[in-house]
Formats: C-alpha cells, structure tokens, sequence
C-alpha cells in the first residue's frame, strides 16, 4: 500500500528513509540544523525495537555507532559542520576497519561555529578528505525533500554493499525545507543488507576477500565467531602488521572496492546537455536554483544545460569527460568559496573553459545569479 | 600458563610486545583468571580497549575484541552494549587513555550506569609513546614532559568513577593479584557501571625516571605504599599522604542503562 501524500521536512524524509533502510540505531549529540533527526530518531527507532542514545559528545557518537554496527545493527549519527569535524577520528576508524554506517553532515556556515542555522556547502573537501590517510568514502547530496528519503536509503545500502561509511551531505535549506512527499510502498524498497561469512567457513579471517570482489564479508560480534578489529593496519586474520606489502594490499583494496564499482556508486542527473555551450555543475539546494535558471535561458533559446550531482564522492569524472566537444564552459556553482570547482576543472583537462560561482555569505545562490554568471561566462553580459 | 587458561588467548599472537618487568601481562592474567574463575561463556564476551600500552591487551585475549581510537574505548563498548545487551562487554583501558582523552565517556559511562566493566591498567605514565605524564602521573615524579618534577595534581580515579555514577568501584594492584581476582570477578557480576582500578608498574618508562628501574623494586614500592580501605579508614589525611588505598570502596543497586531502554521500548510498543 502506498502512503498518502505529506508535507515533510528534509530532516524528517532522512529519518523515515533510514528506518525504511533498516537503521536501528541512532547516536547523536545535539547541534543545528540536524537536530531534528536526532529527536524524531529518538522518538520513531524504540517502536521499531531499535535503540536511540544521546552521547556525551560527536565523537562518542560516532564511535558508539561503529560499536553498534559491529554488533550486526544497521546504525547512523547526524551532525553539522563543527559535529562533523569532531567525528572525523572514527570516520577513519570505520573507514580503515570496513564497518558500515552512516553519517548525515547538514551543512551549516563556517569555518568554526560560524553561522549555525544558515546555509552553506563549505564541506565538501571535509566530506571527502576529513579524516587523516588515505581512506575510501561514499557521499552523496540531495536536492529535494523526496530526495533525501531516497538517498539515505541509498547510503544506507552502498554503507552495507561497500562495507564503507556513507555520507550523506545535506546543507540547511534541504534539512529543513517543507515539500508534499509521497513515500512509497515499504514493499517496493530495495534493501541492502551486509554480506555474512558463509557457514562453511573454517576460522573466520574477518578482511579475508573469499569471494574475490574486494569486500570481505562481515561477522557480527555476538554470532560465535571470536574474531579481532584494530584501527592499526592489519593483515586479512584482522591483527596488526607494519609489513609494506601488507599495507600496500590493504589500502589498494579499499580503494579498489570503491572505484571498481564506479557505475553503482555514481548518480548524477543531466539535463538538457546534449546541445549545450555552457553546462552548470551543481548539488544539493544549489542545483534548485540552477535548474530554474536554465529553464529560464532555455526559454530564451539559450543552449545552457546542467549536471545535478547525487553522488559528490568519488567524483563523477565521467560526467564531465563524456560531454561532447560542443560544450565551451563549465560554471560550478556551490555555497563555499570554491571546492568543488578545483574537481571539475581536473576533470576538464583543460578541454573546457571551467568557471565558479560562489557564495558564502549564509544565502543561497538565486537563479538570477546563475543566470548573470552564465551569461558572463558566454560573453554577452 | 595454566594448560586450562589457554583458550582465553591467542596463543599464536603470543610473546607480547610489552616490555620486561612489565605488569600488564599480569593483570591480563587477571581479568582472565577472573572470567575462569565465574565460567563466563567465553562467546559471549566482547573485550573492547582504546589506545596505548594497555589497549594491546584484547588482541591477545579470544573473544570479540575491538581496539578502538585513543580515549574512545567506552563509547564503542556503550554502542556494542545498547545494541546487543546480550554481551559480557568488558573495557580494558590505561591511565591516560581513561583519565584524559578519554575522561569524558568514563564519567558519562558511570553515570548511566550502563553494565559494563572497566578495567583500568593505571601505571602513572604514557607507556607506548615512552614516559610522559599523564593525569594520575603523582606530584614531584618525573617524566619525559615533566624534566623538572610534575606539577599537575593526579585523579583519585576512584573517587572519581563514584562521584560519575558508578555502581561497583574498587582497586587493587599488580602485587596483590588474589585480592585483584576477586575485585574483578565482583566486578564482572555486577549489574551496573563497575571500575576496577589496577595500580600496575612501568618499570622502563616511569621506573627509569623515578629511581625505581628495576621491576622488583617498583612492586616493593606497590606493596610498601599500599593499604587496605579498612586500616586506612583510621589514618588522618596527613598519614594517608603517598598511600595506595585498595579494597572496594563502593557497591549499589541502581537501574541499568539498557535494562531502560528495553523498558521504553516495551512502553512504546504496548502503546502502538
């Protein structure tokens, strides 16, 4: 049966998505804009028999998370800029010993405790690049209330295929914005869940790769199997080793987990991209603004398209590589003084003309920005 | 080893990398003595550590073990223990691990009471990153970061753990291992936050600044300094000046975290 029409809020379509996707535990510590999620958490996870905690601290949630996760629930925190930065220690943590979870990063103004109930995009560099070493990371960004539903089910899923912590980077206007959603029926939604040890398996290697494809299934503490988790490099039995080709295995394999399956993890959408000169990268409420100053110059009969990323990390490099040779500039417009921008213009090889459209004042870019921007850009300002 | 013990450990992972004379072994031997001692069902226990000399202790220990982020080990274990009550969850913890990085979760575990049992591997001193001071390094010792004698005051971790919230709390030492069994195994049957203080030694970093090299002499300063709670109850302040108390200072009943939250889960469901 299908659920009638409602008007939600982001923050409120994150928690009903994670509860869909099978969250069953939730610790957090308070902190704006995402503190919605923590409440409503607290409220819907005991009817559904899961567990809802308010930590001490971020990094107490963070780590009480893992620790859940490793006991087989399917577990998530959510935080804004400065939470987000004190999570970083354990983000790594899960990242390096392969434990699902999720983190919900709502964007706030920064640096530092900056503006706290205004919109920004300033962690994107962060989301990827936040904890220390080299790390594998899923993060995805949605634009619309229905959206953020359907992506945190998403990086509940891609969390528990990839055995890799998810993020979920929304900014403020997305968390607290209302739109009429219509969930769908619980039945229809594909569910992912982590993949166990097989039965027949004789002294468990927990970062054994059995089945070849880079993701070592997972036992839970708790099912019999004693087995060991250290955040110190380890070999595939899970105990420490400094041996160089044992790092060096590691690490490629948890990089390779995630690039190897780049046509899952990406999402992106393209509009209008085909005849277009200028293409307008964007995500998150950004890309709100974007799509209506396109609509705009369409109407003009201007040949602008855009790419609304879903998927921010890893990058969608082969969204701006398969762009036809017709595209003259690229225009990225994010609310941080320009991050995303750097990516693309990578990307670009310089076989585009790659411009930024940033604003970091705590309002939003309007689509008449864009538009001037865009005009700009093509040269008849 | 006692031929009975070895299936507590991973006899493969063994020798340990911590150093001559050191005592961690030993209280190693004791929370596994203690775990023998109560027949706890070994797949049931889930032995969770932070960072430092002590933290390497569950990897060589057969049971669920986790070797969690400095400081962090008693946020991992409450995520493990909310989420499946079913488990013995034990932290195995050092000094500065607990008392400051870690000091934070350590109050906030006592005060919810949550049934874990936390073992504190206290030898006054940063082991693995070779002998700085740590919060319950004394007044006047010396350390690599205190050249000129320490000024900072030490925890009384104790005290400390009861005034957060603990429900069972007590010490012992490295010299006194029956009386530190039993300390762990009351420990371990309680219902509730427990803290067992365990005064170890480090010979090679705290000994070696502090005139006590070598091993033997750092545990007749544990055995000289030490008192039990029911003699030192007769002392003034001045005469309990430099002394280890030991015994067990504090037992009470008191609702248990997850015991809670199962009662707010029955409550909401009744109402659905």
């Amino acid at each position: 049966m299908s659920s009638e029409a409602r008007l939600m809020q982001g923050n409120e379509a994150c928690v009903e998505g994670a509860i869909a996707a099978g969250m069953r535990f939730y610790a957090g510590y308070p902190i704006t804009p995402s503190t919605e999620i923590a409440e409503l958490s607290a409220e819907k996870l005991p009817k559904v028999g899961g567990k809802f905690i308010q930590m001490e601290d971020e990094i107490a949630s963070m780590g009480a998370v893992i620790g859940a996760s490793l006991t087989g629930l399917k577990a998530m925190t959510a935080t804004s800029g400065p939470g987000f930065s004190l999570k970083q220690e354990n983000i790594g943590f899960a990242s390096l010993t392969e434990v699902p979870c999720v983190i919900v990063n709502v964007q706030r103004g920064g640096p530092s405790t900056g503006l706290p109930t205004l919109p920004a995009q300033g962690d994107v560099m962060q989301a990827r690049w936040g904890t220390h070493g080299d790390h594998p990371i899923i993060v995805l960004s949605p634009s619309y209330v229905k959206e953020v539903y359907e992506l945190t089910i998403r990086a509940f899923n891609l969390s528990e295929k990839y055995r890799v912590p998810c993020i979920l980077l929304m900014d403020e206007v997305v968390a607290h914005m209302r739109e009429k959603v219509e969930l769908p029926d619980p039945s229809t939604i594909k569910i992912i869940n982590r993949k166990k040890p097989a039965p027949s398996i004789v002294n468990y290697e927990p970062y054994r790769d059995y089945d070849g494809d880079g993701i070592p299934p997972m036992a839970s503490f708790g099912e019999g199997m004693s087995f060991h988790v250290t955040g110190l490099i380890h070999d595939v039995t899970g105990f420490p080793s400094t041996n160089a080709r044992v790092t060096e295995a590691l690490i490629n394999r948890l990089m390779k987990k995630i690039f190897d399956n780049l046509d899952d993890i990406l999402d992106y959408e393209s509009i209008f991209v085909e005849d277009a000169e200028s293409v307008v990268i964007s995500f998150g409420s950004t890309a709100r603004s974007v799509l209506r100053a396109v609509h705009l110059m369409r109407q003009e009969g201007q040949k602008i398209g855009m790419i609304r990323l879903k998927t921010i990390w890893p990058f969608a490099h082969k969204a701006i590589q398969n762009l036809s040779s017709q595209v003259k500039n690229l225009i990225v417009a994010e609310m941080n003084f320009g991050q995303m921008v750097e990516t693309v213009r990578a990307s670009a090889g310089g076989r585009f003309n790659v411009v930024g459209l940033n604003k970091f004042n705590g309002e939003l870019i309007t689509p008449d920005e864009v538009i001037v921007k865009v005009r700009e850009v093509m040269g008849h300002a | 080893m006692r031929k009975e013990l070895e299936k507590y450990f991973r006899t493969e992972k063994l020798p340990h990398i911590w150093c001559p004379g050191c005592s961690h072994g030993i209280l190693t031997g004791a929370v596994i003595r203690a775990i023998d001692n109560l027949k706890l069902d070994q797949k049931k226990i889930c032995i969770v550590s932070g960072i430092g000399c002590s933290s390497r202790a569950p990897g060589y220990m057969n049971f669920y073990t986790l070797h969690t982020t400095h400081g962090r080990a008693l946020a991992f274990a409450t995520g493990i223990k909310l989420a499946n009550p079913d488990l013995k969850v034990i932290v195995l913890t050092g000094d500065g691990d607990c008392a400051a990085i870690g000091g934070n979760h350590f109050i906030h575990a006592a005060r919810r009471n949550i049934d874990i049992t936390t073992v504190v591997f206290n030898n006054n001193i940063y082991g693995m990153t070779s002998g700085q001071y740590s919060p319950m390094t004394p007044r006047g010792a010396y350390a690599t970061t205190a050249p000129y004698g320490n000024i900072d005051r030490s925890f009384d971790l104790c005290k400390l753990a009861q005034s957060a919230g603990a429900t069972y709390v007590a010490r012992g030492t490295v010299y006194h291992i029956p009386q530190l069994i039993k300390l762990i195994e009351k420990a371990l049957q309680h219902k509730g936050f427990s803290f067992v203080d365990a005064v170890s030694i480090c010979p090679t970093y705290f000994g070696r600044k502090n005139k006590m090299a070598s091993p033997v002499k750092m545990m007749e300063f544990i055995r000289d300094a030490s008192i039990p709670i029911k003699s030192a109850e007769k002392l003034s302040k001045e005469e309990l000046a430099g002394k280890i108390v030991i015994g067990e200072f504090y037992e009470e009943q008191a609702p248990e975290y997850t015991e809670e939250y199962a009662k707010v889960i029955e409550k909401v469901r009744e109402g659905n």
